[in-house]
């Protein structure tokens, strides 16, 4: 990496005589390549160091032209290490689940699920369908699960039986206390109610 | 020239001048001096004392009881022994900053362990211990619990080195422990065994905090602890303790002033919400609050009640929505201070500046410092918001996708008695959003119409011109952090030759090569520390530093896979204590 050892001791203005690849004018300078192609100086992770105009002097052909994914700097952004690890999303290591009971008409057993496993609705449905091996069709506010054989329900801390779908899902995951696979012909009492 | 220096220095103007007298001190005994200079608390003005005359230099080291050591490095356990005769609190520094991202090797320094042996023999009578960055190990804290009676303050902000074997040496012999504060030190595996070990009949605590601590505590024995502890006013527990159990330590300590919850995710029942919505209700002394995990716009509610006589509201790790926040900020008419997720977006920013016109900091965080799209967070819209509301405003901390010119102008312009400003476009080297243009007008007008300026960090792309504004203008600068940006050698040169009251610098991933560096010889002697990562500079060049200026540690990391030309990481301090001996072999002292 000839051009990388000459910019540190001289002024060569580098840009000039670089071969690459692409339209020229383009300067990509916010294009972090991934230091397999610094091998020199960097250590895997760490980025690019660029030349005396703050300009990239030596490019990756593949990043001339797309949108390349780009590499991670070490220690940029500056935002401490304990604050990052505690945003990740908890899914999986929650100390205790959302369980609930799902109980279907007509099935002879009933099946718990952990609420805290899905991300939306949409998760939670197709979950559902597959465990009990039916379908359960588009969710619309003002008709319910309009021409499915079956609609979800649950019960939630008053006691009342809702539709699932018609508040936010924080708000469901926080107030369903367990579920019900109805009958659609029984759920369309529900669907219209707003 | 007066011919007796030291008695013109030691009495008042205004005290008759005996001519002749050929003792001064029986004028103004050294007693009277120490009990002047005892109440000197700051230890700048100490130190000034100390350069008066030797008789004053004898006085106050004499007389100083809180310790300040900005860099651990800087001078040796044994200098400070033989000078200062009656330390009670030591305050004491490690690392440099750029350590909190992962920069340095695992096992650079800053060990605790042979400043405590020096303390232990030295100031029996210790009775507080601040530590920031410094590993601490288990050794070290039993050595600290076993060898001060007095001992009443240990404050460990991001240390590491122990386990739950060190702080149960703590709360085992420590029987007069007030404080336990070991915030944002996160060490793997510490285990929770050490709450428990505090003998049933302690009582004196009253500052807990053990919130980045991922353990599990017994609920049973904190609880039993904050309901013995009467004097207890900052809690703060950590993510494993849940809202029901939140509840019940309220109700033992309705006296705190600063809380931090953990976490606000739980399936209550509509009982247990009222009875943690009274609990925060009756606790009407609170004026810091942090924690939140997880809290959604459920829950937050059970808040409102505490939240008038909120000054500072940390809400870094509560992943909010704008909606969330606005409603919440309606209740804290009284927020000097506020650190939000730039999940709340701009919108949220706008709910700041029009609920909060007492905000003096504010500091947002990304939820997702490595979501490469750039597609949410905050603007420069949001920071115009508050600025716009909040004209109070004295520190930022701003990390955005997208920046201009125009806005930056336009804030310093609302709010122009910045003292701390840190600003952080996460994408390195991004031009203004607008126009494409470098940042460097952005933070020339943060130079210029912030003459209180003491912190600065610049981002975005920069030339060398912003580092002329700020070599022109920023003359209360003392710390300047800068990172991929800059076009030459004199972009450094201009900060090293117009900032007179620079201490810190921190660079990394810029164009400054050896001519830089060199440039700021007889500077480096007056700041506390210099670092330089991924600029230009050679082994060749740090040696000749090291070689002229012999009361600098000039010390170079190197990297995996570099060559023995390039200066891949470099921090240069000050230090009368010579090179250090505990250097790891990837360190090297020129």
């Amino acid at each position: 990496m000839e051009g990388m050892i000459m910019a540190h001791e001289s002024d060569l203005n580098l840009k000039a005589t670089e071969l690459r690849l692409g339209l020229p004018g383009t300067d990509e300078c916010e294009e972090m390549v991934s230091a397999a192609k610094n091998n020199k100086r960097a250590s895997p992770e760490s980025v690019e160091e660029c030349g005396s105009k703050g300009t990239c002097a030596a490019k990756s052909s593949e990043h001339e032209t797309a949108p390349a994914p780009k590499a991670q700097i070490v220690g940029w952004p500056p935002v401490r290490s304990y604050r990052k690890n505690n945003l990740q999303p908890k899914k999986t290591e929650s100390e205790s689940g959302i369980y609930v009971k799902v109980s279907m008409d007509g099935a002879p057993y009933l099946r718990k699920i952990d609420l805290k496993v899905y991300n939306g609705y949409p998760e939670l449905l197709k979950a559902l369908e597959t465990m009990f091996k039916l379908t359960i069709g588009e969710y619309s506010e003002r008709e319910g699960y309009k021409g499915s054989e079956y609609a979800p329900a649950y019960e939630d801390k008053d006691g009342d039986l809702m539709l699932v779908g018609d508040v936010p899902w924080d708000m469901f995951m926080s107030s369903c206390k367990r579920l019900r696979i109805m009958k659609g012909s029984e759920a369309r009492g529900l669907g219209g109610a707003l | 020239m007066n011919p007796d220096p030291k008695k013109s220095k030691v009495l008042p103007s205004n005290l008759p001048n005996s001519n002749g007298s050929s003792h001064p001190h029986s004028l103004f005994p050294d007693e009277v001096l120490e009990k002047v200079l005892s109440l000197i608390d700051s230890h700048k003005d100490r130190n000034s004392v100390s350069l008066v005359c030797k008789d004053w230099y004898n006085a106050e080291r004499w007389t100083r009881s809180n310790l300040f050591i900005g860099n651990c490095y800087s001078v040796s356990p044994e200098i400070v022994a033989r000078r200062f005769a009656k330390i009670k609190s030591v305050r004491l520094k490690g690392k440099p900053r750029f350590s909190d991202f992962n920069m340095l090797p695992r096992d650079w320094g800053a060990n605790v362990h042979s400043w405590l042996v020096m303390f232990a023999k030295a100031y029996p009578f210790l009775e507080e211990l601040r530590l920031k960055r410094m590993t601490v190990s288990d050794e070290s804290m039993e050595l600290l619990a076993k060898s001060f009676p007095q001992f009443r303050a240990l404050s460990l902000s991001s240390c590491d080195g122990f386990t739950d074997d060190g702080l149960k040496a703590i709360t085992t012999h420590c029987g007069n422990l007030t404080e336990l504060d070991i915030q944002d030190s996160v060490t793997v595996d510490v285990g929770g065994g050490w709450l428990s070990c505090f003998p049933e009949n302690f009582s004196s605590l009253e500052i807990l905090n053990f919130s980045s601590l991922n353990s599990e505590v017994s609920f049973e024995a904190l609880e039993k602890l904050v309901s013995r502890c009467r004097s207890l006013r900052v809690l703060k527990v950590n993510e494993n303790i849940t809202l029901d159990q939140l509840q019940r330590l309220l109700v033992h300590a309705p006296l705190l002033t600063e809380l931090s919850t953990g976490s606000f995710l739980q399936e209550l029942t509509p009982r247990q919400y009222e009875d943690i919505e009274s609990a925060f209700g009756n606790s009407k002394n609170l004026q810091v609050l942090s924690g939140l995990w997880d809290a959604t716009s459920f829950y937050l509610p059970v808040l409102y009640g505490a939240c008038s006589g909120l000054t500072f509201l940390n809400l870094s790790d509560a992943v909010l929505q704008s909606g969330e926040l606005a409603k919440l900020l309606a209740h804290c008419p009284n927020l000097r201070r506020l650190w939000v997720i730039d999940t709340v977006e701009d919108k949220g920013l706008e709910a700041v500046g029009s609920s909060c016109p007492l905000l003096e900091e504010l500091r947002v965080f990304p939820v997702d410092p490595y979501d490469l799209d750039h597609r949410h967070g905050v603007t420069e819209m949001g920071f115009l918001a508050v600025s716009r509301g909040c004209r109070k405003l004295r520190y930022v901390l701003y990390f955005c996708r997208r920046m201009t010119n125009a806005a930056v102008v336009t804030i310093v312009q609302n709010c122009p008695d910045f003292t701390h400003f840190r600003l952080c476009i996460m994408n390195p080297r991004q031009p203004d959003f607008l126009t494409n243009e470098p940042m460097d007008e952005a933070f020339g007008a943060v130079a210029k119409n912030c003459t209180k300026l003491r912190r600065l960090s610049v981002s975005g792309l920069l030339t060398d011109t912003t580092f002329e504004y700020i070599g022109k203008y920023a003359k209360n600068l003392e710390t300047l952090s800068v990172a991929f940006a800059g076009s030459s050698d004199r972009g450094m040169q201009c900060v090293l030759e117009g900032c007179p009251k620079l201490r810190k610098l921190e660079i990394r991933d810029c164009p400054f090569g050896n001519a830089a560096l060199l440039s700021g010889l007889k500077k480096y002697e007056m700041m506390r520390s210099l670092w330089m990562s991924a600029c230009n500079l050679t082994m060749k060049g740090c040696r000749l530093l090291a070689r002229e200026m012999p009361r600098l540690n000039v010390e170079v990391i190197k990297d995996d896979g570099s060559d023995e030309i390039q200066a891949d990481k470099v921090y240069v301090y000050r230090s009368v204590a010579g090179p250090r001996q505990d250097a790891p072999s990837v360190v090297l002292t020129l």
